[in-house]
């Protein structure tokens, strides 16, 4: 069993689990943090950024004006923005069987996996990771194709080139594998591959290996997954959290008794209390607004928003904001909303008992309703129209390098009356600010990571007591920033097996049974112990034991003594009238004298010597092998 | 005792002895938990003989099933044409006395139509049942406020006691346990469920019910092509033992959906044009929606003015439960939703009792859909007298219902107080509900590939015409019980052992790679039964752990033989003749004077007196009985004069 890791990122994993001659990918994570090397890409035409000039090494050796430009004392790729894709040489993915998804931002490399690369296998996600996943791909797609930027970047990628960059773009990893956004053909057929499952569902795989997702409690439809065999049991824990939000809760019993966890997506921000954030997010809301000024949230167009917004429908009454317009852009804004009423059966108990008055689940309904929160596609068409300030507008996307973000940061960033709060914790604020500076506007950062933290987990993992746990090699240590804090690391008995960017592990494991099924027609097989010839077949691809007549059975013995005894008590049933009984330093030798027979009885064998005299020799077979199971 | 089955333990290490299962007497009395893996399935349709449960009979569905030791109740049904003890399934089948619980191990739920949830509190509550009852989330939401409907018919309305209340329904469903699609529900260690989509009507599910290797598939009633608003019926390869199907329209291959579509616009396109009403009894929730799809549709493109009518406060709500479980619906809608909710009718407007006696044409949908009583019956009465009005019946109407004599061309019905009605509407059929017809049926079948088949819920002649069928094309049993009869299925489990894989690798390192599907493979093992699990090992293996040694059988076997030729030659001879007999097996002729065919040693000597009679001496231990005993046959005969010695 072996473990190959495609991407280091711990958050956006990408790992292919080989168990019992199947190949099994968990997740495919996409890293967007590459597209902070980028300009952003404006929607409106901008002056600044078209103005920038272009970076010639300080010797002048190296001119790559149309390249790189620089901004704000920074270098950025003047191109399309790319990302940083899970690492495809490890192994031919066109082997891989089945691709679990554990949750919709685990999800974002799958084009690239399932498309042009000769993949030919299943992809297994639940209906909100697929409704989700699709919603949250086709945004990009759309971000990247609105804003279309005929240049694609190529020379400072050169090796040579690269290392004579300008920091950060010279540290910038993998960048030999990064690439531009796919198209919405890629996401429809990579998407099309999905096959449907629910929490606790078995499903067989090729009828050697089982797998199941569980709820992890992290976002709509995210799971972990157990896959299993009956001696075998590997948990893939993925963002798992123990927070009441709007998600099912996540199922802990079910990982028990694992001999290998591999846990990934723990909290990025795990200094930060997701309550006091949410907290700092309403109090700088309020305030920004009482002064005049506007607050742009930069977020994904799902999940932790629709926490937001809830937490918000009960803050706005109190804090007197009643009036102040709220705005969700995005092409896929109002989907998201929609869809987000529609899983009842994937959400806290709470919310599922909504439904069955029947009211919508999410009070985001409530606010569309009264007319409070209002969603756009973008901010072209009737936004423009209706837009009324001083308000507030999530948009996305949180890196500010595309999206309609880029336009608020380009409206707003000057003065210092409006706020900008960042709640994702995928991108570092100061990296995403970089190509706005100087900016006069507020910055607040109110990470909402609601995914494990180090002290959760290994409560979780005390409880579930894996046998082995394999991790992201970021886990074994303090984070860089923090290196004194030991408590922000895995300690564990034995100690976690690290992973990085292109490991390959070996699992611990020793297989030694496999389970097959006995057909009834073999049965009775026989008494005592039994030696048996059977037909190995297989049948709806499990392993299935069929009669192969003869059975044949081998026969333990542990003495012989008082065995001639028996044997003369039996003959006489078969015609035979004389026998000669010699005793010998192992047994006896049994002398059937008419016959010429002789039978020779010891400990560990017994050797019958006869003329071809079938029928005797049948009789005399028989009688041995129902003495010796009488033994 | 339910089963006959023994899986016997002597001492360690122990014997196997897997008797044959017989068929047993069933009896719900003992709720036996055995850990055995061989065991007979039964079913029992509930009540005794004279009441009717789901049997032949489309009344109320009831099921019991009893696998692997586990007790299941499937539905729990009331009957509508019914008004007294007869419409709740007969529970004392179960128990004479005292509650259910303890002879039940779950109760399952289809889906939330009155003939397969509506004795559910008076199952638990009344009788008395405590233990977990199962239906899917849109089920569990909807179910209630029908219960609640068809209590406040019965004893508000018709002031009958004896009844469930309202805070029984809420009791009832405080016991219920929400299952999703696909989910494997472990109701407890050995007892698996799993639902599949039905189509049907919101929520519909079909269940597989699993304890071991054994397993039955309940339908609940299901369609198989999708709607207007439901998608098609949908299940697995699951090879049950048995799959019990509803079986409704058993005879009936019905017309394509688009006909009847065609021919029920037209209908209610000529009543409206002629100035004529048309009533539609349908229920609440289901048929109703899909004909409101299909009408504000027609009004849309036709340009229609005259009035749709929909009655009771239950519209409203009704849509808002498809608007909330869109993903239950079929793909269509559920692609569109965000765009355009195909719940939110501007046609359909919310009927008052007054509207009925408005001059004018007017569609109206009431309930309940088979005439017994409420609004619909109301709204008929007013309007039977008019030859330009029409009712529509959607829907299968039950015995006893005023439905179902209209259908059946009554032209006179007696009503209460001795009063007569005459019926002059039209009155048409439509067969909207959705029912897997014949055709359906079979392509369950052939989904899930059943070992046996049970049909209930049908008519006993279109059932007996249809199992003919399914006897024909698919060569397995069915079964068509009637109420109160018992079917019990003798199934044959495979046993799980344990295989090790040093001997699955020798195994394999002998033969080739496994797994080939087409070609089984002939492999050698010891089977040890300990501590209640069946090991397959190497035979050293097996003897080592039992701390025992091999016994070894030979037979050495004396053959005689005429034969003109010296020892060796007669030995060549040999070889060339085994040779020429016994393509495929390893034949050596060895230095030392032997012949080894596969590991029999064959040897040749004769006397000196008589240099023509060899003896041949064949050696060969038990493993290879059937080849040395051919062997020894074979070279009895002689060998054939032709041979070369070479």
């Amino acid at each position: 069993m072996k473990l190959y890791c495609l991407s280091g990122h711990p958050t956006l994993p990408c790992n292919v689990l080989k168990f019992k001659s199947t190949t099994i990918m968990l997740d495919c994570g996409l890293d967007t943090t590459s597209v902070l090397q980028f300009l952003p890409l404006p929607l409106v035409h901008s002056p600044r950024l078209s103005k920038l000039p272009g970076w010639v090494s300080k010797d002048g050796t190296i001119n790559l004006e149309k390249e790189l430009k620089e901004c704000a004392g920074r270098v950025f790729v003047d191109s399309q923005p790319e990302f940083c894709l899970p690492e495809k040489e490890l192994l031919d993915l066109s082997t891989i069987d089945v691709i679990l998804i554990s949750n919709y931002h685990c999800m974002m490399a799958l084009p690239y996996i399932t498309e042009h690369t000769g993949f030919t296998g299943t992809v297994y996600a639940t209906e909100p990771t697929l409704q989700i996943g699709r919603l949250l791909m086709e945004e990009l797609v759309n971000f990247m194709e609105r804003v279309p930027k005929a240049q694609s970047a190529t020379c400072w990628k050169y090796k040579e080139i690269q290392r004579l960059l300008p920091g950060p773009l010279k540290d910038a990893v993998e960048v030999s594998t990064w690439k531009r956004c796919y198209s919405m053909q890629d996401v429809n057929s990579a998407l099309s591959k999905v096959q449907l499952v629910g929490y606790s569902q078995k499903v067989e795989l090729f009828g050697a290996v089982q797998v199941t997702p569980l709820s992890s409690g992290y976002s709509l439809g995210s799971s972990n997954w157990i896959i299993q065999s009956h001696y075998e049991k590997v948990s893939y824990v993925s963002g798992s959290s123990l927070l009441t939000t709007h998600p099912q809760p996540m199922d802990q019993s079910s990982l028990k008794n694992s001999d290998v966890l591999i846990l990934t997506g723990l909290t990025q921000m795990p200094t930060a209390n997701p309550d006091g954030m949410l907290g700092d997010f309403c109090s700088n809301l309020a305030m920004t607004i009482r002064a005049g000024g506007n607050v742009l949230v930069p977020c994904y167009s799902s999940g932790v928003i629709y926490d937001l917004l809830e937490c918000l429908y009960q803050f706005i009454e109190n804090a007197n904001l009643g009036s102040t317009p709220f705005y969700f852009i995005s092409p896929v804004a109002n989907s998201s909303l929609e869809f987000s009423q529609i899983f009842a059966e994937w959400l806290c108990h709470n919310k599922q008992s909504k439904v069955y008055l029947p009211e919508p689940p999410f009070p985001h309904a409530e606010l569309i309703q009264t007319n409070k929160l209002k969603h756009y596609p973008s901010i072209h068409g009737d936004f423009s129209s209706e837009f009324r300030q001083p308000c507030v507008v999530f948009t996305g996307h949180p890196s500010l390098r595309f999206g309609d973000v880029v336009h608020f940061m380009e409206l707003w960033g000057k003065s210092s009356l409006n706020t900008i709060i960042f709640t994702e914790p995928d991108f570092s604020y100061l990296d995403a600010l970089a190509p706005y500076q100087p900016l006069a506007m507020k910055c607040v950062y109110c990470p909402i990571d609601t995914r494990l933290n180090f002290h959760q987990v290994s409560k979780l993992l005390k409880e579930v007591q894996p046998l082995h746990v394999v991790c992201p090699e970021q886990y074994t240590q303090p984070p860089p920033a923090q290196s004194h804090r030991s408590d922000l690391m895995l300690e564990l008995q034995p100690p976690p097996m690290p992973y990085r960017r292109c490991s390959v592990l070996g699992l611990p494991f020793r297989r030694r049974w496999e389970r097959i099924q006995l057909l009834p027609e073999v049965g009775p097989v026989a008494t005592h112990l039994s030696d048996i010839s059977i037909l190995l077949s297989l049948v709806h691809h499990s392993a299935v034991l069929k009669n192969q007549p003869p059975i044949v059975q081998v026969l333990p013995l542990k003495k012989m003594r008082g065995s001639a005894v028996f044997f003369l008590s039996l003959p006489s049933q078969h015609g035979i009238t004389e026998v000669k009984v010699e005793e010998t330093t192992d047994g006896h030798i049994l002398h059937l004298q008419a016959e010429d027979t002789l039978i020779q009885l010891e400990e560990d064998g017994t050797h019958i010597v006869c003329d071809d005299n079938e029928p005797l020799r049948t009789a005399l077979r028989d009688l041995v092998l129902r003495f010796l199971m009488k033994l | 005792m339910a089963r006959e089955v023994r899986c016997k333990t002597v001492e360690e290490p122990s014997l196997v002895a897997l008797a044959k299962t017989h068929a047993a007497t069933p009896s719900f009395k003992n709720k036996t938990a055995s850990g055995s893996h061989l065991s007979n399935v039964h079913l029992c349709i509930s009540s005794s003989c004279f009441l009717s449960g789901a049997g032949q009979d489309v009344g109320r569905s009831c099921i019991l099933v009893s696998i692997g030791g586990k007790n299941i109740m499937l539905d729990c049904g009331m009957h509508m044409g019914f008004n007294d003890d007869r419409r709740f399934p007969d529970f004392s089948y179960i128990t004479q006395q005292g509650r259910l619980t303890e002879f039940l191990d779950c109760v399952i739920i289809s889906h939330f139509h009155l003939d397969h949830c509506g004795a559910l509190p008076y199952m638990s509550e009344m009788v008395g049942y405590d233990g977990p009852i199962y239906m899917t989330h849109p089920t569990k939401a909807i179910c209630p406020i029908l219960l609640e409907d068809f209590r406040k018919i019965t004893v508000d309305k018709k002031g009958e006691t004896n009844f469930f209340t309202s805070q029984m329904i809420k009791d009832c469903m405080k016991k219920v346990v929400p299952l999703n699609l696909h989910q494997t529900v472990q109701v407890d260690d050995e007892l698996e469920i799993k639902a599949y989509y039905a189509g049907h009507v919101l929520g519909a599910a079909m269940v597989q019910i699993k304890v071991g290797s054994e397993s039955v598939v309940y339908t609940g009633d299901y369609n198989m092509t999708p709607d207007r608003h439901l998608g098609a019926a949908w299940i697995d390869k699951c090879r049950p033992d048995i799959l019990i199907s509803e079986s409704t329209y058993a005879t009936t291959i019905r017309d394509s959906k688009r006909c009847r579509e065609r021919d029920f616009l037209k209908k209610v396109h000529e009543t409206v044009e002629r100035g004529g009403k048309v009533l539609i009894p349908v229920f609440a929730l289901g048929r109703a929606q899909e004909l409101c799809i299909l009408l504000e549709t027609f009004w849309e493109r036709m340009n229609m003015k005259a009035p749709i009518y929909f009655s009771t406060g239950l519209t409203e709500k009704a849509n808002h439960y498809y608007k909330l479980f869109i993903t239950w619906t079929n793909q269509k809608i559920r692609k569109t939703f965000v765009q355009r909710n195909m719940f939110e009718f501007k046609h359909i407007k919310a009927f008052d009792r007054s509207y009925a006696d408005n001059p004018g044409p007017m569609v109206v949908f009431a309930t309940p859909g088979m005439l017994h009583a409420g609004q619909s019956l109301q709204i008929f009465k007013k309007w039977a007298g008019n030859e330009k009005n029409m009712i529509i019946m959607p829907g299968y109407c039950v015995q006893g219902t005023i439905g179902h004599k209209i259908l059946n061309g009554q032209k006179k019905l007696e009503m209460e107080n001795r009063q007569t009605l005459e019926v002059k509407l039209q009155v048409e059929y439509m067969s909207f509900s959705a029912h897997a017809d014949a055709k359906g049926i079979m392509q369950l079948i052939r989904m899930a590939e059943p070992r046996n088949m049970l049909l209930v819920h049908g008519e006993a002649k279109k059932m007996e015409f249809l199992k003919d069928k399914i006897e024909q094309e698919f060569t397995i049993n069915c079964f068509m019980p009637a109420n109160g009869e018992t079917t019990t299925v003798i199934t044959n489990p495979s046993v799980p052992v344990d295989i090790s894989l040093n001997l699955l690798k020798r195994e394999m390192a002998l033969g080739g790679p496994l797994p080939d599907p087409k070609k089984p493979r002939t492999m050698h093992g010891t089977l040890i039964m300990k501590d209640n699990s069946l090991r397959l090992v190497t035979p050293e293996q097996a003897l080592k752990e039992l701390g025992l040694n091999e016994h070894q059988l030979r037979f050495t076997c004396r053959v005689q033989l005429q034969d003109p030729h010296s020892d060796p030659d007669t030995l060549s001879r040999i070889y060339t003749h085994l040779k020429s007999v016994l393509k495929g097996y390893t034949i050596q002729h060895l230095p030392d004077g032997t012949v080894m065919v596969e590991s029999i040693v064959i040897k040749v000597s004769s006397s000196a007196e008589e240099p023509n009679t060899k003896v041949l001496l064949l050696s060969w231990s038990y493993q290879d009985e059937d080849l040395g005993s051919f062997l020894s046959t074979l070279l009895k005969k002689g060998l054939p004069s032709g041979l070369s010695s070479m």
